[in-house]
């Protein structure tokens, strides 16, 4: 069935879709190592965080935290207020988003676009300016509702309810897991259900590598580890740098005819490391790695032509994930 | 040949401002213990007192984390690289941002 009663009931149930031409080949009589991609730009809109998004507002809602004609103030470099902003609209709430300035311009037009407002944080100042901004906004408004999905359980539990069981159901034979990690809500939620389904399952973090100016850190004990994450949740993990994610990006729409994100140009680079891992090993494997968005709102950084060097240089000091 | 160790601009100040630096050793605790000798304290800044990796501290041989690796048993070769980091969220702006908000509620 693909009738929807409204736009939020259309969220999830993305497809899973086989990527032969990008799969490595294996030796004659040996098993096979297949990759597959879930593509979650097919969410309502066009990324991953709608998952996140609805199941936020709507914990929050039975909790009685929101209430109609309230405030969500989400500090965001894109998709999640995006998202949350597209999910108030339905549901009669006013999104604030705080944002660094180094996002895409598309991202910012499309926030607008869905109705949210936004503060904008200098890029130089780093996370500082950032906390700063954050915590006068705070002060001044005590009464709006920050759903921090960095350590909302309702962000990790929208991919155990939906994210894992759709996997499960279209690839029972499934043996690794691949996604990005920021909040690290897809692979707490995905991956806990998955390791509960499946028999020796991997799952496999792929995070971002950005340039150190994106930082902003002046002392290494100012890191910051989402409350979400629990590392026993994972089997490994990968950080790609940029030059790597757009290598990827690339080669999945050249060969597959994949138009991704560069988070799942970083995120296809991990998967095809361990794809290639069972090939050696003569183990089969079936790969599926989560797609995050499409590329629309990255094309202005004009990192999907030119030459690798220059895609490099364009992307460095944004957040391209 | 060595094993290359990539410092992060926050700890250039042990390096001379060495981006890089050659270590050696069969281990990521034998690299850092011979760093120790050459760039005294870099080590306190990464290990904990108690011999664990500092909570904000992400270590990776060849791109992958070595907490999933055997942490600071992990081992390398002659040739492969260590990338030293600091444990950033990937939406970092973001988590930085709503970490302040949340303590000031």
């Amino acid at each position: 069935m693909a009738r929807y009663e409204s736009l939020l009931d259309a969220c999830g149930n993305t497809p899973l879709v086989g990527l032969p031409r990008l799969s490595p080949a294996v030796p004659e009589g040996a098993p096979p190592v297949r990759l597959w991609a879930k593509l979650e730009e097919r969410n309502p809109t066009g990324s991953v965080k709608d998952r996140a998004a609805l199941w936020m507002v709507r914990a929050a809602e039975e909790a009685g935290k929101l209430r109609p004609g309230d405030t969500i103030l989400e500090p965001t470099s894109g998709n999640t207020g995006i998202s949350l902003a597209m999910v108030a609209k339905l549901r009669g709430y006013r999104v604030v988003c705080v944002m660094p300035e180094n996002v895409s311009t598309e991202r910012v037009q499309l926030l607008r676009m869905y109705g949210a407002e936004i503060i904008f944080s200098p890029a130089a100042g780093g996370s500082n300016q950032a906390v700063a901004n954050a915590k006068q906004l705070a002060l001044e408004h005590p009464d709006w509702v920050m759903l921090y999905q960095y350590g909302n359980e309702a962000n990790a539990r929208a991919h155990y309810e939906t994210t894992g069981p759709e996997l499960v159901r279209d690839l029972p034979s499934v043996t690794h897991f691949v996604a990005g990690l920021g909040t690290t809500g897809t692979l707490m939620g995905t991956g806990r259900y998955l390791r509960e389904k499946v028999e020796g399952i991997e799952i496999i973090a792929a995070e971002p590598r950005y340039g150190e100016l994106v930082y902003g850190l002046r002392n290494i004990d100012e890191g910051y580890v989402p409350e979400l994450y629990d590392a026993r949740v994972l089997t490994r993990r990968f950080s790609v740098g940029t030059r790597d994610a757009v290598l990827r990006t690339r080669q999945v729409v050249e060969v597959e005819g994949l138009f991704v994100g560069f988070s799942s140009g970083a995120v296809a680079h991990a998967a095809l490391a361990v794809a290639h891992e069972a090939v050696k090993a003569g183990r089969r494997a079936d790969v599926a790695f989560l797609v995050a968005d499409a590329g629309w709102k990255y094309l202005s950084t004009g990192a999907y032509g030119g030459t690798l060097a220059d895609a490099e240089s364009a992307l460095e000091g944004q957040l391209w994930a | 040949m060595a094993i290359e160790v990539r410092i992060p601009t926050i700890l250039r100040s042990y390096t001379g401002g060495a981006k890089a630096v050659d270590g050696a050793g069969d281990s990521l605790d034998d690299v850092l213990n011979d760093l120790d000798a050459k760039f005294p304290g870099l080590r306190g800044r990464l290990v904990t007192p108690e011999g664990t990796l500092h909570r904000f501290v992400n270590v990776y041989v060849n791109d992958e984390d070595v907490r999933f690796l055997g942490a600071l048993e992990a081992k390398v070769s002659d040739g492969d690289t260590v990338t030293i980091l600091p444990a950033v969220a990937g939406g970092a702006f973001a988590f930085a941002a709503m970490a302040a908000l949340s303590s000031t509620r």
